[in-house]
Formats: C-alpha cells, structure tokens, sequence
C-alpha cells in the first residue's frame, strides 16, 4: 500500500490570486501588507474583475503593486494617489479603481486630495494602511503615530505638546456628507482576516453599483520599526493600535445611495 | 479651420480650443488671470458625453488628476497663472517621468510670490529648465496673439501624444484677457484621436500596463532618462519653430516672444519711420530654442537686441546661442510692466546710429 493518496483525491485548495503574479513580496516578515495585498487580489479574482481594474499605488513600502498585481497598475507621486486615482476614475467609469495608500500618504502629505476625494464621493475603493509610522524611510513619526510611541523622529515617544494628537481619518471622513462606506479592520489572526476581505469585497462592490466612495482602513504591523517579533506586533495592533483606532463600520451609507 | 470668426478673449479661446483638439478631461484652480479658461471650461465641456470638468480642490490635485487621466489614455489638461504653476511642478516631473502626454497652460502674472496679477514673462527658466525635480524637458510653445494661441493649443494634444510628454502653453496675462477675432481649428472627433496601447484600461486580452516614474537602479533609470533625451534630440529637429519678419540686412535684429513679441511689430513700424531697419525673431517654441535660426540671422547684423517682460531669463538662451559672436544687450521690465513701443525704440537707437 502507498502512503500516497490517489491521484483523483489530489486536490489543490489554496494557491496564489489570479491577480497577483509569481513575483514574490519585497515586505519584512510580519509585515502586514503581504496578507493585505493578497485579499485584494482574492477579492478582484472573486468578483472577476480582474481585466478591469485598474489599482493605483503609494510611495512607500508597497510603492511595488505593479509588480505584485497581476493587472494594470499606475504609481503617482507620494500623497496623490486618491487624486490620480479621481483622474482615472473619471476618465474611464467603466474601470474598477483602487487606491492603496499608507498612513503619510493618505493622512499627512495628501490629506487635502485624500479628503476632496472622499467629500467628492468620488465612485472608488481606497484602501489605507494604517501602521502608525513611515515604514520605508526609516519608522518616522507619522500623524498617526500613537502617544508614547516610539519612532526615530520622536527618540522619546510622541507626545501630544509638541506633535499633536493621532490623527483619526477614518472617524474625520465619517462627519462628511460624501463617503458611502468607511471602516476600519485589522489582519493580525483568521477571524479578522476574514472579516477584512469582506469589508474590502464591499468597497469594490459598492463601486460596481455605483454607490460612491468607500474606505477601508486597515491597520497594519510593522515588526521592523516597531523593534517587535511578528507575534509581538500582532499582539501591539490587537492590545495597542486598537484602542486608539477601533474597528468596525464607521459608516455605511450604502442604503441611502 | 472653420471658416467664422468669433471675437474671443485668450482664455477662452485656449478652451475651446482644447475641446476641439478632443480634449474632454480639464482639471483646474481657479487663479487670476486664468480664470476664464475654467469657466469656459465649466460651461462648455459635454459632461453629458462623458467629459469631465472638474475643479479641483487644490493645484497639486489638479494636476495629479490629469496625470490619472492621462495615464487612462485620454486627453487631458489643466491650466493655472504662475503661483499655481509653481504648486504644479511636482506633478509635471511625474508626467515626464511617466512619459505621459498633458497639456498644462500658464497664463503668467507678476511674481516672485504672489506677485501681481498683471502679465508678466517672468516663468520663462521655469518653463524652458522642466521646472520640477530631475532630468526632463517639456515642450514650451508662446502664443503672441489671441488666435495663435487657440491653435498652439491645439496642435499641443498632437505634440504631447506624438512625443508623450507634458507640453506648456506659456502666455501671459495679456493673452489670456485680451479679444480678439479667431477662426477656431475644425473639431476633431473620437476617431481622429490616436491609440494609446500603453495606457492602463483593464488588462484584457493583454498583459497589464504600467504607469510609473520609479526606476531603482542607476541603469535603469538612465536607461529611461537617455530614451527621453533621444526624444528630445528628435524634438529639436522637428518641432522647433520661429517667425521672422524683416531684412536679410537689417540694422538691428530685436528678440522677443508673446506679449513682447507682439509689441516687437509696432517698435518696428516706428523704427522705420525713423529710417531703421529692424528685424524681429521671436521664438515660438521656448524649448527647443530655434538656437540654429538665430545665429543664421544674427551673422547679418552687429547688435541683437532681446526685450522682455522681466528681469532677463529669455536673454540667457540668446546668449548661449550666440556667444560673443555679436553684441546681445538686454531691455525689459519686471513686475508686471509692459514695456511700450516707444521706449523700446529708444533702446533701439542706443545701438543703430
């Protein structure tokens, strides 16, 4: 007898999204944008929108989405993407267009574009990765950055005197009339994970039917410039980050729309 | 050309203009003394067609919505006076880094600053140098008159698709709000516009387009900077464009581009009142520099005259074309100043006998 099983009972059950292609990520272990990038690229496949989306990435640690995508991908300049991905947007309705920006993209340098875009109602999917600093330059300080925590720009913790507060942009963009759907998720374990990809599926479906803007925040490790393990910083977002960036729909307009 | 003529401000003719050469995505701020060009737009672009007038909630995101149109595969364009220019900048190296084609029209005002709203030509290095970071070049083209104007704006589509780079409409103040009668360019329709294979449109039936200014190795990035560099060579060649009027002989060659350039006609008709034969050169395109021509003429004469409304930027590129070969005095007037006819002439006579 074989150990083998039969070959008719071989079975492939878990393998790469359609959309995203052989090469492999450039992100630190336990770095969460991996998990990230993948659901999105689940979802594209899921929905089978693949031949007609087009994502638009940051600067920054996943500034290599055209690499990792199996799909048409445009990479503007460090804070516009919600901008760029407008000008897209508008020039094609029929595309499928995301935007993947980061925390210093997203909150600080492009907030003016990033928060037009959500007041516009602009019909597109942003996808905002929150980890609380600036992780490609070197894990500076970033408007998000917690109280206390430590960052190469802040050598003894944030504090609020000098650097303001963490800024909640998600919670900012609910007071607006425009958003349809925002909400925040983490990928630090299964149930949550799972969670994520059916706030991300909602997000590009919202934008199938034309309901508007949606943003889906998620918060994200960063083990490397936090100084933690990968299991630490899952344990950082789910004790820390948290507290001060809760999950959960923040609002969902879609019935209105 | 269409046969009519419509009396029209500059602003407004560059707009419909624009419409005509199909473009249907304009993204703009609005800013004096510009301002026209926007509402134009906003009244004029068939949105119920598809097109797209937005106002943007600031410059930067203007020209970063053009640059998502265009990388979409549409043409697009934005227009703004000096300040928003300036603002602008970031986004134009990332259209040339990109190699994406854009129309962006400068009607120039006063500055450094906020400067004054009245017209200037004081953005010339900014235009003719790329003006944001890095290696790059944009074509530059400068109307001297409300129709020439519409029609360089027009022909700016073709250059920009044909060579997929951002083109700069740079005029000035006058331009922009003077009238003037102006036969319009036929509009072009959705299939005189030419494909666009590399834009990013969904990737069916073919493997996923890119738009992207990042190269990470020196090679790389080189590489994409020398084919740009083959473009630009291939530019020069082609595209370079001048008027001239006057002698092959004449006393004095004066050099000037819009506003000025205009003005240029009238200080030679007095000159020559005066018994002075004055030649004109005026550069229609900024950059390339119609360096070649200039010193073909300048041969002629002993003193080439260059005027300006600023401080001297345009002079800069005449020296460099003419070296000591001649004399190259200078004559302009900043801060919004439009030198008149008159005291150019008396500049004139300082160098003709």
């Amino acid at each position: 007898m074989s150990p083998e099983p039969p070959a008719e009972e071989m079975r492939k059950v878990f393998s790469r999204p359609a959309s995203l292609n052989e090469e492999k990520f450039t992100y630190c272990p336990g770095c969460h944008h991996g998990i990230i990038n993948r659901l999105i690229g689940e979802a594209i496949d899921e929905l089978e929108l693949k031949e007609e989306t087009v994502g638009t990435a940051p600067v920054g640690c996943s500034v290599f989405l055209y690499r990792w995508f199996d799909i048409d991908v445009v990479q503007p300049a460090h804070g516009r993407v919600s901008a760029v991905a407008t000008g897209i947007k508008r020039a094609n309705p029929e595309l499928t267009v995301f935007a993947y920006q980061g925390d210093g993209d997203f909150t600080s340098i492009g907030t003016g574009n990033s928060v037009h875009a959500a007041n516009r109602g602009e019909n597109i999917t942003v996808f905002f990765v929150n980890n609380t600093l600036y992780g490609m330059t070197g894990g500076e300080m970033a408007p998000t950055t917690l109280l206390g925590q430590k960052t190469s720009t802040t050598p003894e913790g944030r504090n609020s005197k000098d650097f303001g507060y963490p800024l909640k942009m998600s919670e900012m963009l609910a007071t607006l009339e425009g958003p349809t759907y925002i909400t925040r998720q983490a990928v630090y374990d299964v149930p949550h994970i799972k969670k994520a990809k059916e706030a991300i599926k909602k997000g590009f479906r919202y934008q199938l039917q034309g309901k508007g803007y949606s943003l889906i925040e998620l918060l994200s490790a960063c083990p490397t410039n936090w100084g933690l393990d990968p299991v630490q910083a899952n344990r950082h977002v789910k004790e820390k980050v948290e507290q001060v960036f809760p999950l959960g729909d923040i609002v969902d307009r879609s019935e209105e729309r | 050309m269409s046969s009519d003529k419509l009396l029209m401000r500059g602003n407004e003719a560059i707009a419909e203009a624009a419409l005509r050469a199909g473009c249907r995505n304009y993204f703009a701020y609005p800013i004096t003394p510009q301002a026209e060009l926007l509402e134009w737009m906003a009244e004029k672009m068939p949105q119920k067609e598809g097109g797209t007038f937005l106002q943007a909630e600031s410059e930067i995101g203007a020209i970063n919505m053009v640059f998502g149109a265009s990388a979409a595969g549409e043409r697009a364009m934005t227009s703004s006076s000096s300040p928003g220019i300036s603002l602008k900048q970031e986004g134009i190296s990332y259209l040339a880094g990109a190699d994406l084609p854009a129309v962006i029209v400068n009607i120039m005002r006063g500055g450094p600053g906020l400067g004054n709203i009245r017209p200037s030509q004081g953005d010339y290095f900014q235009a003719t140098r790329g003006g944001g970071h890095g290696d790059y070049r944009t074509i530059v083209l400068a109307p001297s008159t409300v129709p020439e104007a519409a029609q360089l704006t027009f022909e700016a589509f073709d250059l920009a698709d044909k060579y997929r780079l951002p083109v700069v409409l740079l005029a000035d103040g006058m331009i922009g709000q003077m009238m003037e009668p102006v036969s319009l360019p036929t509009p072009l329709e959705e299939k005189d516009l030419p494909e666009k294979p590399w834009a990013v449109s969904g990737a069916a039936g073919r493997s996923p387009n890119t738009v992207n200014s990042l190269a990470l190795g020196a090679a790389e990035l080189g590489q994409a900077n020398e084919r740009r560099e083959k473009r630009y060579e291939e530019i020069k060649k082609k595209e370079t464009r001048e008027e001239i009027v006057g002698s092959d002989r004449p006393d004095l060659l004066l050099v000037s581009y819009g506003t000025m350039g205009r003005i240029a006609k009238s200080v030679r008709r007095l000159a020559a009142e005066r018994g002075i034969d004055l030649a004109l050169f005026r550069p229609i395109t900024l950059w390339p520099f119609p360096q070649n021509r200039l010193r073909q003429l300048s041969k002629e004469v002993n003193t080439v005259l260059t005027v300006e409304m600023s401080s001297g930027q345009l002079i800069e590129d005449v020296r460099l074309s003419l070296g000591n070969e001649v004399e190259t005095p200078f004559y302009g007037k900043s801060g919004g100043a439009v030198p008149g006819p008159g005291e150019i002439l008396k500049e004139v006579e300082k160098y003709v006998p």
